[in-house]
């Protein structure tokens, strides 16, 4: 049984398609994270899941019941919005326990679950403020808690920190994460932030102009990125696709960058299939954090490029290199010293990189 | 000279509108409350007389009837309106096939001048041709609708007409106050389980609380000064059943040249006036500065 | 048990859609009755005004004409030709028009003037130069309707179109300022420090930079303008007569004249010749109407 199965769904509005035969599945107590950028469907897939958009083709099962066409409210879903959404002209107690009174539980019932809930949150001493005499902090956790007290199945949160300063988005993230290991509900999470999406998921889908991109571990989205769309979405900076062709001769296999007549032997390269790799037209991939000064392994690569440009911030730096007019970054440690518009040697480590075809832009 | 005039230029532009409201409103309402403690007739006398004309004023039947009116029409004229104009917001507010055109039709009255529609509402409720011999030529025979020149209901004509102008007004302040709305918030409610009429009730209209407070200052300012109305529907008539303190003012001062009388009902009106209004502005500028 | 909760979402969708169709049908009969009310008025003031008096006497209200008679829309624009005691509309439409033209083009410019000083050229205590303005929308006009007509005849214009300019003019500036200023609020004021690093003056700044912008506002104030001044009554009614009335004052002076039988085709006619300009500008320009009414109505 699946908590939550998306099955072939498709949704326009108008003649604009916004979500093109969506599957999804999710277990038990995991938490699914949708990443993309503004405009890519996420939202409207997480819509569609609490039932607040209707459905144009496919369907949603939750427990394996077809709800395509059932209400909010009988989903047995709860939500957190961006905006928080708390209605104004309640304080924060009639906000938490409004929809248990919609749905006529006793009222010993409610009091204590919202007993239970705000004393968790910590919300417990500000039940008689009004949403307006709120931090915004304190305004998440209500909603959260407002979300909490129907112990629903599933969790939707909608880019639920978006609203909220740097330093008050990461406290609350790590609460948002140890929610999910003490109450272990299936959460379904909503962000265009990767740094989100890394720490909260258990998995992530990431998604581009309403079709899912890659749906997998976070450790996996890092290391193995299905598509170049993927490759350059997640990390900061992104993953460098330098643009080059495959050789093979006998038993080698190497990249050969644009413009360059320099080898990088990638036969430990686990490729998805072996044939056809001959004059292949391909991005090799590899992140700056891939990139050493210093020789640290025996498998890294000496190559030489000349460094264009620094940038300090702080702990590290990140530096631009030129490789056959390619731009390729690289982060150091901002101790190290590199003299800028000089060649200087640098190290690859070839067992994180990827390679993606070309033309269809997947990984090879 | 001239870097003095370059520098002043901002304020040299903005005097003769200032000069203009300070003579024209601000000298004017003095003039008129000093005139309101004389014993002015036809022309105005400059000596002070006491708060005789107020006293008069206090004292008069027609006075009295025009106040009396006035607070009868009020509250009809404010829970018509208000009531109307939410139901027809909330209903437009529901995804309606032809709300621009059903929108349209609520509001065109408010471009009508109330003499036009004190004219057409004089002819649709008038007791020979009116609505009255609809009914009868329809087949009730019995049914009377005589209100226009019944001493006792002819205040309630103003009502309806007053409230066929304005409903849709509020429609309009409501619908965008709905409108402004927080999508998230609807949604949040649909997912709490609350149904249609419990997510308006219990959670958009507490919402509404400062559409409320405009629609009722609004409102009763126009009540306040209405004026057209009543001279096109009814004169203040039959008799003087349907006098209200604007046509009481105006009558005083202009047919019976009983100017210091008429300034003192003026005052009283600019008091009632100002009893709403200024509460309402200090909140506004409030709210304003909170921003 | 799998089973039961089956069939249980399945009723609950059913549920759902009957209550839905039901509330749709309901609120869709509402709306219309409303629109048949609102629409009632207007309806019966056109055939009223096709019909001819032995039609108005033999039918009803809602009875349609027998044909498209405009006898009485040419005697109530026009008169019947005969000299004393024939009032009708055709002079005092143009009255109204001389004295609405004017009126509206000086209190607009003025008000976006004081518009533009107020939120552009800010000066210590500019917002009380606002409150002092603003608390003109407010003003019952019995409050100063005596002062003006004495201040009218010892200008020598009472009774005349002049006379009704001027004060319109005048008690149009706090609604004009009151738009312009809220308009030019949200216009950036780097703006204005930009033309005037580039070396722009007062006039030229306002000239060539924000009145280019202010369309929509101007939009805005001209229809509330009009509106509001071609609706007038009590100001008509109290500084004209006779010659120099504007239209809303004939219409009811015609109405209410009780020399002759009734003519309610003619009444009616006459109304929707006074009340058609504005109703023109309402459905061709609707949307800035209503945004007029939001920001200003406070006038009533």
């Amino acid at each position: 049984m699946k908590t939550l199965k998306i099955d072939e769904l498709s949704k326009n509005f108008g003649t604009t398609e916004v979500l093109r035969k969506i599957n999804l599945e999710i277990d038990e107590g995991n938490f699914l994270v949708l990443l993309g950028p503004s405009g890519c469907g996420k939202s409207t897939l997480l819509n569609i899941i609490a039932g607040l958009e209707t459905i144009n083709e496919g369907n949603v099962y939750i427990d394996d019941y077809n709800v395509s066409k059932v209400e909010p409210k009988d989903r047995n879903i709860a939500m957190v919005f961006q905006s928080y959404a708390l209605y104004p002209s309640m304080n924060v107690r009639e906000n938490m326990i409004f929809g248990l009174k919609q749905a006529k539980v006793s009222k010993e019932k409610i009091e204590e679950q919202l007993l239970k809930v705000s004393k968790f949150l910590q919300v417990d001493a500000l039940l008689e403020r009004k949403p307006s005499q709120l931090s915004g902090g304190q305004r998440q956790r209500v909603a959260i808690g407002r979300a909490l007290v129907r112990e629903p199945r599933i969790f939707l949160f909608d880019e639920p920190l978006s609203n909220l300063d740097a330093k008050l988005r990461v406290e609350m993230r790590r609460e948002i994460k140890k929610l999910h290991q003490q109450l272990k509900t299936t959460v379904v999470y909503v962000t265009h932030d990767q740094t989100e999406a890394m720490s909260l998921g258990t998995n992530i889908a990431i998604m581009n102009h309403g079709v899912i991109q890659q749906n997998d571990t976070p450790e996996n989205i890092y290391n193995k990125p299905s598509n170049t769309f993927v490759a350059d979405f997640i990390g900061s900076p992104s993953m460098n696709l330098i643009k080059g062709n495959l050789k093979q001769s006998s038993n080698q296999i190497s990249f050969v960058a644009n413009g360059s007549n320099f080898e990088i032997p990638i036969n430990g390269y686990d490729f998805k299939e072996k044939s056809n790799l001959e004059n292949k037209e391909v991005y090799f991939g590899i992140r700056p954090e891939h990139i050493f000064s210093k020789k640290s392994n025996e498998g890294d690569f000496e190559i030489n490029l000349r460094a264009d440009l620094s940038e300090y911030i702080g702990h590290e730096q990140i530096m631009t290199f030129d490789y056959e007019n390619q731009e390729v970054l690289a982060k150091f440690p901002s101790t190290i010293k590199i003299e800028l518009s000089k060649n200087t040697k640098l190290y690859f480590d070839l067992t994180q990189i990827s390679l993606f075809d070309a033309k269809t832009e997947e990984r090879i | 000279m001239f870097k003095w005039l370059e520098k002043n230029l901002p304020k040299i532009v903005m005097a003769p509108a200032v000069g203009l409201i300070g003579w024209f409103v601000y000298g004017f309402v003095l003039w008129t409350l000093y005139i309101s403690f004389t014993n002015s007739k036809i022309l105005p006398k400059y000596e002070l007389w006491g708060v005789g004309q107020y006293v008069k004023l206090w004292g008069s039947r027609k006075w009295l009837i025009a106040v009396d009116n006035l607070l009868i029409f009020t509250a009809l004229f404010l829970i018509f309106c208000v009531v109307i104009g939410i139901i027809l917001a909330i209903f437009l507010d529901q995804k309606i096939r032809a709300e621009g055109v059903l929108r349209t039709i609520y509001l065109y009255p408010m471009a009508l001048s109330f003499i036009v529609t004190g004219t057409a509402w004089k002819w649709i409720l008038n007791p020979t041709l009116g609505i009255q011999k609809m009914f009868i030529d329809w087949g009730f025979e019995n049914f009377t609708f005589d209100w226009l020149v019944n001493r006792e209901m002819a205040i309630y004509t103003i009502v309806i007409a007053g409230v066929w102008q304005s409903a849709g007004f509020v429609m309009a302040l409501f619908l965008a106050g709905l409108r402004s709305v927080e999508d998230e918030i609807v949604k949040a409610a649909k997912i709490d389980g609350a149904n249609l009429f419990t997510v308006y009730w219990k959670i958009l209209l507490p919402m509404m609380r400062p559409v409320f407070f405009t629609s009722f200052v609004i409102l009763v300012h126009i009540s306040i000064k209405s004026y057209d109305l009543i001279v096109a529907l009814t004169q203040g008539g039959p008799g003087i059943s349907t006098t209200m303190p604007a046509l009481y003012m105006t009558q005083t001062a202009f047919h019976k040249s009983q100017v210091g009388l008429s300034a003192a009902s003026a005052m009283m009106m600019f008091m009632a006036v100002a009893a709403v209004i200024i509460p309402y502005l200090y909140s506004e500028l409030r709210r304003e500065n909170a921003r | 048990m799998q089973d039961k909760i089956h069939t249980s979402y399945k009723q609950l969708e059913q549920r759902s859609k009957y209550t839905n169709m039901f509330l749709r049908w309901f609120l869709y009969l509402v709306l219309i009755l409303f629109a048949l009310y609102f629409i009632f008025p207007l309806y019966v003031m056109i055939v009223t005004s096709l019909k001819t008096m032995e039609e108005i006497r033999q039918g009803t209200l809602l009875t349609w004409p027998s044909g498209l008679n405009f006898d009485s829309w040419a005697v109530a624009w026009g008169g019947r030709g005969y000299g004393a005691g024939d009032t009708f509309l055709k002079p005092y439409f143009w009255n109204s028009i001389k004295m609405v033209v004017p009126a509206v083009f000086f209190s607009t410019f003025i008000g976006a003037m004081t518009g533009y000083v107020l939120t552009k050229w800010r000066f210590k205590g500019d917002q009380w130069v606002f409150l002092f303005l603003l608390f003109g929308c407010f003003i019952p006009f019995q409050a100063i309707l005596l002062p003006m007509a004495r201040t009218l005849g010892v200008l020598g214009i009472s009774n005349s179109v002049i006379g009704l300019v001027l004060v319109h003019t005048v008690y149009g500036i706090p609604f004009t300022t009151l738009f312009f200023r809220n308009y030019y609020i949200s216009v950036p004021t780097e703006l204005v420090k930009a033309a005037r690093i580039d070396g722009a003056g007062f006039f030229k700044i306002f000239f060539k930079i924000l009145l280019p912008i202010s369309a929509p506002i101007i939009v805005v104030t001209v229809i509330w303008q009009f509106t509001q001044i071609w609706n007038d009554f009590l100001f008509g009614s109290t500084f004209s007569f006779g010659e120099a009335a504007p239209i809303q004052v004939a219409l009811n002076n015609m109405v209410l004249s009780s020399t002759s039988v009734k003519e309610y085709n003619v009444d009616m006619a006459s109304a929707i010749i006074a009340g058609v300009p504005t109703l023109i500008v309402y459905v061709l320009a609707g949307k800035y109407f209503i945004r007029g009414l939001t920001s200003g109505a406070v006038k009533g």
